[in-house]
Formats: C-alpha cells, sequence, structure tokens
C-alpha cells in the first residue's frame, strides 16, 4: 500500500489521495437506482432504430422507405437525404457515411434510421424499407488490400510507416523468427449503446448518451447537423463500460436527426447484435518478426512488419498503426531495428480503439519471440527478459531517450517472485467444474497437464505524436463543500471516485460534489482512453483545487496575519502548521466563495519523421504477467489457473480501484488468448451475440495475485501513471506461453482454438 | 394491444395497460412499470443483467413473457428489503469490496447473490463461481466481486444485523 504522506499535499483527508475511497456511484449502482444512458425516458418520447446493410460491398441502386413510413407507429424515417450537414463523420478524420447512400462498405453500416412510437413498430418499419443493392465481392483480405482497387475516395491505406534505428544491417549470431496472428476481438462491454436525443426549443439537440469523449461526438454531431457546436449539448449519461468501443460515434447523429426530424425525444436502445455491429473492434493482425542475438540473448537486431486489417473506414486506424510499430519490440533494449507499419482499409467491420490500442498486438508476437529468442541461447526465459530489459535512460525504437519512470526489469523480478501455486495438475477428484472445459465431463482429470507462462508488456500513455492535448476542470469551495465540474467520461474505471479523492487531498474536506459531465458548462477533458484520464483530467482536478487553495490561504492569511507559508487546510480548518501564529478557521465559516477553472496540459510531444524517429510519447507504462495453465492436449481444452502480474503504476491513488482495474484487465486478455474472436465470413460477423461471442465468466478466470511496483512518474499528478491498459497487454501472450509449454505447439494464433491447442489441421 | 393485466412486483399489484402481448418481463418493468433496476445487455439470456426473481426463482427477465408471469411473485433489484440501513449485506458487501465498476451487470448479480446465499448460506469458491457463471462482467474480472461475496458471507456468519 502506498505511503501517503508523501504522495500527498499533507492534507491527510480521510478519502484522500492513496487509499481506499468508495465510489460516489456504487450505492446508486448496487440499488439498481443508477441511470445509464438506456434508462432514461422523456414525455413523448419515441424510440429510434437503424437499418444496416447486410452485405459486406455494394452499390445501392436505390432506397425506397415509403413503405416504413405507411407503417402505423411510424413518425419518421431518415436517410443520407435528410442530413443538412456533413453527411461523412469520423474520430479523426470525416471519411465514414453517417447513412450509406451509394456504396456500403461494410455489413452493418447503417442507411436509414427509423423513428416509431415502440421499438418493435420501429423493427417492423425497417424491415419494410426496400433497398436495392448491387452486392459486390468484398475485399476482406488485408494484404490483397495494398494492391486492390480502392474502395473509398482516400485509399485503401490508412497508413504505412517505418520506424528505423541504428544499423539495418547489423545482425548477431543467434536468429529467431515467426509469423503472428490475433484475431478481431470486441470491447464486448455490457451495457449496449443507447441514449436519448430532445429537440431544443433553439433549433438545437440535447443528448444524453454513453460515450468516452462528449465535446468531439458533440462537434461531430453538429458538423453533421449543420449546427454551430454550441447547439448540441451534450451531457454524459451512465455509461456501461467501454474500452475503446465508445471512442467512435455510432448512434449519436441518428438519433439527433430523428428528434429533430419529429420534434420529439428519441431514445435509442441497442440489441447485442446491434452493438458489435455498431462500433469498432480491435484491427486483427498479422506480424512478422526476427530478432536477432549475442550468444547470451543481448539483441542486437529486430525486424518486423505489422498489417493491421482497419475495415471499412478509418477510426483512429492512423495511430493504432503507430502504436503497433513504436512498442513492437516490447520493452526491452534494442540498438537496431527496422519496423514496417501498415493499417489497411477492407469491407470488414471497421477497427480502432481498444484497450491496449496497438500495443496488444505485437505483445503477442514480441513475446512469442523472446521465449523463442531465451530457447535458442539456452538463456531462462525470465533472464533474457532481465538482460534487455528497457528501463530509464534507455531509448525507444523511435530513438526517445525514456526520461520517466520504466521500471521493466522491476516488474519481471516482482512477478517472477510471486508465490507459485502448486503445479500439480487436478487430482482425480478434483471437482469436474474447475477442469478445463467445465462440467461437461470433458478433459479427464488425470489427462490434464499444468504449466506456466511468461510475458512482458509496454504502451504509451496519452495521446501522442505533437497531438495538442489537454483537460479542464473547474473546482468552486462554499461553505465547506466542494464541488468539481470536468467533462471526464466516466465509463467504470472510477474518475469518479479519483476526482472526490485528489480534491479531499488538495482542499482537505471531506464533502465533494461532481457536477455532472456535460459540454455546456466546461470545456473538453479529452478522451477516456489511452489511460490518461488519471494523468489529465486528474491533473486539470488537481490543478484546479490548488488554485482554489492559494485563495483560500491567501484570503485567510489577510483575515488573520498569518504568512501564507504557514496555513494548512486540513480536516475542513485552516490552521497554522507551526510558529507564532495561531489560525484555526473552519473552511464554513468563510464567506465567500472560492472557485477556479483551469486548463492542464502535459509537456509537449512531436510528430515522428520518415524514420519513425522523434519524440513522439509522453510517458510508458510496463507490467509482467505469470500465467498457470490446465489444459488437456488431446481436447485442446484450456482453463487459465492462476495469474500473478506485477505493474509499473507510478503511484497507487486507489489500492482497490487499481487491484479492479488490474483484474479485468486480465480477464480481457484471457478473453483473447482462449476464447474470444469476431468471427468474419465474406466479411460479415458470424457470431454477433453472447451465445457465439464468448467472453470469460467466473468460472473462466484465474486467481489473480498483484505486485505494486511504485516508482513515481516525475511529471505526472501524484506520480501516478494510468493502470488500465497495461494489464490487457501482456496477460495474453503470457497464457499462450503457458499453453505451449503444456503442449510443445507453436501456436501462432490468438484466440487459440480447441483445434489448435489439439494440433488438429485446419480443414 | 392485448387486454390489461396485473403484475405483482416487489408486493405491490402493478397495472400493465396498452402492452404489446409479447413484450418480455424486461421490457414491461422497465419501460412501463418505471423499475430500471433490471438492465438489458443481450435480449438472450446469456448475459444475466436482468435477473431478478420469479416466485423466488432466479430467472432472465428477458428471456420471460410478462403476461406469462401473471399471478407470480416477482421481485426486482429494486424490491431488495435491507433490514436495516439503505443497503442489503450484500449490496453493502459490493460497495465495501470494489465490486462495482461500470456497475451495468451489478444489480443482477446481486440479486444470483442473494439468491445462492438464500439456498447455500456457506458457499465453497467453487460454487459461488458457478452461481454467478450466468452473470457476465467485463469490468472488474470478477475478483472483487468473489470478495464481495465472502464478505457478505463473513458477515451473516457472524450474526451482525443486516
Amino acid at each position: 500500500m502506498t505511503d501517503t504522506t508523501t504522495t500527498g499535499v499533507g492534507t491527510q483527508a480521510p478519502g484522500g489521495v492513496g487509499r481506499d475511497a468508495p465510489r460516489p456511484d456504487g450505492g446508486p449502482k448496487v440499488r439498481g437506482e443508477f441511470a445509464f444512458s438506456g434508462d432514461l425516458w422523456a414525455d413523448g418520447m419515441v424510440w429510434g432504430a437503424t437499418l444496416r446493410s447486410p452485405h459486406a460491398s455494394a452499390r445501392i441502386r436505390s432506397i425506397d422507405t415509403g413503405p416504413a413510413l405507411d407503417v402505423p407507429g411510424v413518425l419518421a424515417v431518415v436517410t443520407a437525404d435528410d442530413l443538412p450537414g456533413s453527411k461523412y463523420y469520423g474520430l479523426e478524420h470525416r471519411d465514414q457515411p453517417v447513412f450509406a447512400w451509394e456504396v456500403v462498405r461494410y455489413a452493418g453500416e447503417p442507411i436509414a434510421a427509423v423513428a416509431a412510437d415502440h421499438p418493435e413498430t420501429a423493427r417492423r418499419a425497417l424491415k419494410a424499407i426496400v433497398v436495392d443493392y448491387e452486392v459486390t465481392t468484398p475485399l476482406t483480405d488485408a494484404e490483397a488490400a495494398l494492391a486492390a482497387e480502392p474502395i473509398h475516395p482516400d485509399g485503401n491505406v490508412f497508413r504505412h510507416m517505418w520506424v528505423r534505428k541504428g544499423d539495418p544491417d547489423a545482425r548477431g549470431p543467434v536468429v529467431v523468427e515467426g509469423t503472428y496472428e490475433i484475431g478481431m476481438q470486441d470491447q464486448a462491454f455490457m451495457g449496449p449503446e443507447a441514449g436519448l436525443a430532445v429537440p431544443g426549443d433553439d433549433g438545437g439537440v440535447d443528448l444524453i448518451v454513453s460515450t468516452q469523449w462528449l465535446h468531439n461526438d458533440r462537434d461531430q454531431i453538429a458538423e453533421c447537423l449543420g449546427l454551430p457546436p454550441e447547439r448540441v449539448r451534450m451531457t454524459l449519461g451512465g455509461v456501461g463500460g467501454a474500452f475503446g468501443g465508445r471512442e467512435d460515434v455510432s448512434f449519436q447523429v441518428h438519433a439527433a436527426l430523428l428528434a429533430q426530424v419529429t420534434g420529439r425525444p428519441v431514445k435509442v436502445v441497442y440489441s447485442r447484435e446491434e452493438s458489435f455491429l455498431g462500433h469498432v473492434h480491435r484491427h486483427p493482425a498479422s506480424i512478422w518478426m526476427r530478432h536477432s542475438a549475442e550468444p547470451d540473448g543481448t539483441i542486437v537486431s529486430f525486424e518486423a512488419r505489422i498489417l493491421l486489417d482497419g475495415g471499412a473506414y478509418r477510426s483512429s486506424s492512423y495511430h493504432v498503426v503507430a502504436n503497433a510499430a513504436c512498442f513492437a519490440a516490447g520493452p526491452y533494449t534494442t540498438p537496431n531495428a527496422v519496423v514496417e507499419g501498415i493499417g489497411v482499409r477492407t469491407n470488414n467491420p471497421p477497427c480502432g480503439a481498444m484497450r491496449g490500442f496497438g500495443a496488444v498486438q505485437v505483445c503477442f508476437a514480441h513475446e512469442a519471440q523472446m521465449d523463442k529468442l531465451a530457447d535458442a541461447c539456452a538463456v531462462d526465459r525470465i533472464d533474457i527478459r532481465l538482460r534487455n530489459a528497457m528501463g530509464t535512460g534507455d531509448t525507444l525504437l523511435t530513438g526517445q531517450v525514456v526520461e520517466g519512470a520504466l521500471p521493466t526489469a522491476q516488474v519481471i523480478r516482482a512477478a517472477a517472485a510471486l508465490p507459485l501455486p502448486s503445479l500439480d495438475p487436478p487430482g482425480p477428484d478434483a471437482d469436474p467444474l474447475v477442469l478445463p472445459g467445465g462440467a461437461g465431463l470433458t478433459a479427464t482429470a488425470g489427462d490434464v497437464v499444468r504449466a506456466t507462462g511468461f510475458a512482458v508488456g509496454f504502451k504509451n500513455l496519452m495521446y501522442a505524436e505533437g497531438y495538442d492535448d489537454d483537460s479542464h476542470a473547474a473546482c468552486r469551495l462554499e461553505g465547506g463543500i466542494a464541488t468539481v465540474t470536468c467533462a471526464a467520461a466516466e465509463v467504470g474505471q472510477g474518475f469518479v471516485t479519483l476526482a472526490q479523492q485528489i480534491t479531499r487531498e488538495v482542499l482537505g474536506v471531506t464533502d465533494v460534489l461532481l457536477a455532472p459531465a456535460e459540454t455546456s458548462t466546461i470545456a473538453s477533458a479529452g478522451s477516456t482512453s489511452a489511460s490518461r484520464q488519471t494523468w489529465m483530467s486528474g491533473g486539470a482536478v488537481e490543478k484546479a483545487a490548488r488554485a482554489v487553495r492559494q485563495q483560500v490561504v491567501a484570503h485567510v492569511a489577510g483575515l488573520t496575519g498569518a504568512a501564507e507559508a504557514d496555513l494548512r487546510l486540513r480536516a475542513g480548518r485552516v490552521v497554522a502548521a507551526a510558529g507564532p501564529v495561531t489560525v484555526d478557521l473552519a473552511l464554513e465559516d468563510l464567506a465567500p466563495a472560492f472557485e477556479a477553472s483551469v486548463r492542464f496540459q502535459h509537456r509537449p510531444t512531436f510528430p515522428l519523421d520518415a524514420d519513425g524517429q522523434g519524440d513522439a510519447h509522453v510517458s510508458v507504462a510496463c507490467a509482467a504477467h505469470r500465467a498457470v495453465v490446465d489444459v488437456d492436449p488431446d481436447l485442446g481444452l484450456v482453463r487459465v489457473v492462476a495469474m500473478a502480474t506485477a505493474q509499473d503504476v507510478g503511484r497507487v491513488l486507489n489500492p482497490t480501484a487499481a487491484l479492479g482495474q488490474i483484474e479485468g484487465g486480465i480477464a480481457q486478455g484471457v478473453g483473447l488468448a482462449t476464447m474470444e474472436e469476431v468471427v468474419l465470413v465474406d466479411g460479415r460477423p458470424r457470431n454477433p451475440s453472447f451465445t457465439d461471442y464468448l467472453i470469460p465468466t467466473a468460472l473462466d478466470m484465474p486467481t489473480v495475485s498483484v505486485a505494486w511496483v511504485e516508482e513515481p512518474e516525475p511529471e505526472a499528478p501524484f506520480g501516478a501513471k494510468g493502470v488500465g491498459e497495461p494489464p490487457v497487454i501482456s496477460s495474453t501472450p503470457a497464457v499462450v506461453a503457458a499453453v505451449r509449454a503444456a503442449t510443445g505447439r507453436d501456436l501462432v494464433r490468438v484466440p487459440m482454438l480447441p483445434a489448435a491447442v489439439a494440433g488438429v489441421p485446419s480443414p | 394491444m392485448s387486454d390489461p393485466y396485473r403484475l405483482t412486483v416487489n408486493g405491490e399489484e402493478r397495472a400493465v395497460e396498452d402492452a404489446w402481448l409479447g413484450e418480455s418481463l424486461l421490457h414491461v418493468l422497465r419501460e412501463r412499470l418505471d423499475l430500471p433496476g433490471a438492465k438489458g445487455g443481450c435480449e438472450q439470456g446469456e448475459c444475466g443483467s436482468c435477473s431478478v426473481r420469479v416466485d423466488g426463482e432466479l430467472v432472465c427477465a428477458c428471456l420471460v413473457l410478462a403476461a406469462g408471469a401473471v399471478g407470480s411473485e416477482i421481485t426486482t433489484v429494486e424490491g431488495l428489503q435491507p433490514e436495516r440501513g439503505d443497503f442489503t449485506d450484500v449490496q453493502q458487501a459490493f460497495v465495501d469490496e470494489g465490486a462495482v465498476q461500470c456497475g451495468f451487470c451489478t444489480p443482477g448479480l446481486v440479486m444470483a447473490v442473494h439468491a445462492l446465499l438464500d439456498e447455500v448460506p456457506e458457499p465453497s469458491e467453487v460454487e459461488v463461481r458457478e452461481a454467478i457463471s450466468g452473470n457476465l462482467c467485463r469490468c472488474t474480472g470478477y475478483g472483487r466481486v468473489l470478495a464481495a461475496v465472502d464478505a457478505a458471507v463473513a458477515v451473516r456468519r457472524a450474526g451482525v444485523p443486516r
């Protein structure tokens, strides 16, 4: 646990920084009273629904909405023709049609939207819309996309970049190479996309939605509606998880347009199937890597070619490619490297942000390579990682010197030192529920093999490549109660708790209220992604609270004649820390309200040059995972028994919340290793449901043991790094390494399907 | 539209009028009876977010026809009765142990854990994992949920009024 006297500012506030504090939304959530964006209701409300293309590639000859308008209870049907503004949107680049009108580029692409008096009426109306498609052959192969006819005016390549470091011809005597594949993972947040759009009196629209970035949504919606941004007012509805899948706009423009056309509040709630079709996924990847090393395992050269399938539209592909390329070698010092990173457009579903953002894919590959290299050098697999571990002062592949904390060797040692469970497989009297495959009389206890695997990964924190990132927060102190305003999207991660903890810590108060996250009261907090809100919006809240604190101190110094430097805020009072001055004033007795509104930024980053060199990143964080698995090698069934992890967290600001992030991230990493994939046939998702797209249940999850590695990040507020992403990066390769150890098979693709684990050739 | 019918929800008789007969219990609870505590996560009984109890049995409300629940006692998360304070022991344990993140699965998990502890007061870890394996959670990895169940069991074992 954390030593709070060094992380804090000396208020020793209960519920402050560095210790557990209850979530402000915990009570309402356990009582079912917390309003998720799908729980909203308004007088005169109607239901919106979306017609989506069943084809991955087609030309649209005509769209006849007339029959849908004839369905009783239907108020409106809208298509691209009804958009008053831009017909395109996109998170970083506006290349995606709100509604397809000439060309369909992926299965599930929106064509039209309906507003009706009942969700079933809306669904019937969708079936009545007549779309005449000329179906064309979809481009579904990422490699083929490079040379194929462009399927979009912007071409088929989202980004093609190189990272070149050192001598491209340098080679060590030991060489290992391999090609690895990663399937398409879904964020699978539990609360499907949902929200309410309400027409405003001024011709604008109010939206209450689940999203990761209110202000970016607002700007895209305003462009499409032809409105000034301030007339699109966004409020964060309760968000049922995100993990990257809500960074892109989904139904927002559809609902806002329907509200404008009907003059009625419009509610949209996606089904699970529509959720799978309606948001971006993790990029599937094909990755070739070749390492060379000295006989002792010291890495001499690294080469990689990373091909990411971005699907039909760009979303954040441009930056996912950079992340994959920049961090392709993992947290290992690599003097000479040539990395080619490519992201292409296909007729597969669009891919974009998911927790780990490019680092997940390359970590699966580089960790398989590190094991191969260790074996080729006859060096212990943990020792080879320690030998090459990157630390502060070392250079990334981009030539950037790591100036902040990067305790790679420490996380490796700490994870390896965690107690190892028994390596005996389950005995004959084991409960079948804990055998691979579960209780369905599948694995036989005597056939189960237990083995371990180890992996290490890292990733940047925050946006990169010169993006002018910021977050805004306001703090008001009145009557001894602080109110914080910040538009940061709480998606489950616990920013609301942290905002309260930071404010308590700085102002020494107990009661901290959080104003709603909305666009009309404060400027952008940026996206809840890239492990950035603890640093960026946490930093903004801290800065605002410190400004208020300074006002209080100056005011009390003026009142009492005490020196400002002697004054402290503690337990709701202003007290003199020492010296001859005696001050003991309750904050609620101070007449004025103190208020500050601030903008917070991290230090600037810079674009990468043609060789992928430059100071493009703010900070990095690493983690190590050790998996213990049980495998039935004949049936190809796997159960992950235990996971030990050590993580570079800077400082732990809330131990229970950080633990929850780590356990939850491991669940997603275990899922990618063992079961999760959006299966495509001719570009069409075959399994858009929780019946067919499996995510780990409580029976699939290992026990988790955690070691914090606390090396404060010099520039981060309270020294803390975001903790959400590292758990999902190296947990997947650790599981696969363990299954390789149990089976002796290469297992170069995730998820590992039973046939691959059992060594059954693919059909 | 169907004839009006009445449901017994959380001990109260509630009239359902102007409804379509094909509506699920989940839809009627959420959209007609102002009880949005049960959540719709998959509409096919896979995720457990809509867990409620019908005559004591834990069910997915998305798979139950509302009109088919006439004459049954329906209990939703809104109908849980704390013995004292604002929370049941299970709800309190979820808050205290950090079992809540986004919270979308939480009402369903709370219902499932109550159903388990009503039947099995001192479940083994495997029994807990099996009992909640029909409730998907994407945020927590279940670790803090398991800790919450342990905490609730400990409170009951200690005989502290809940």
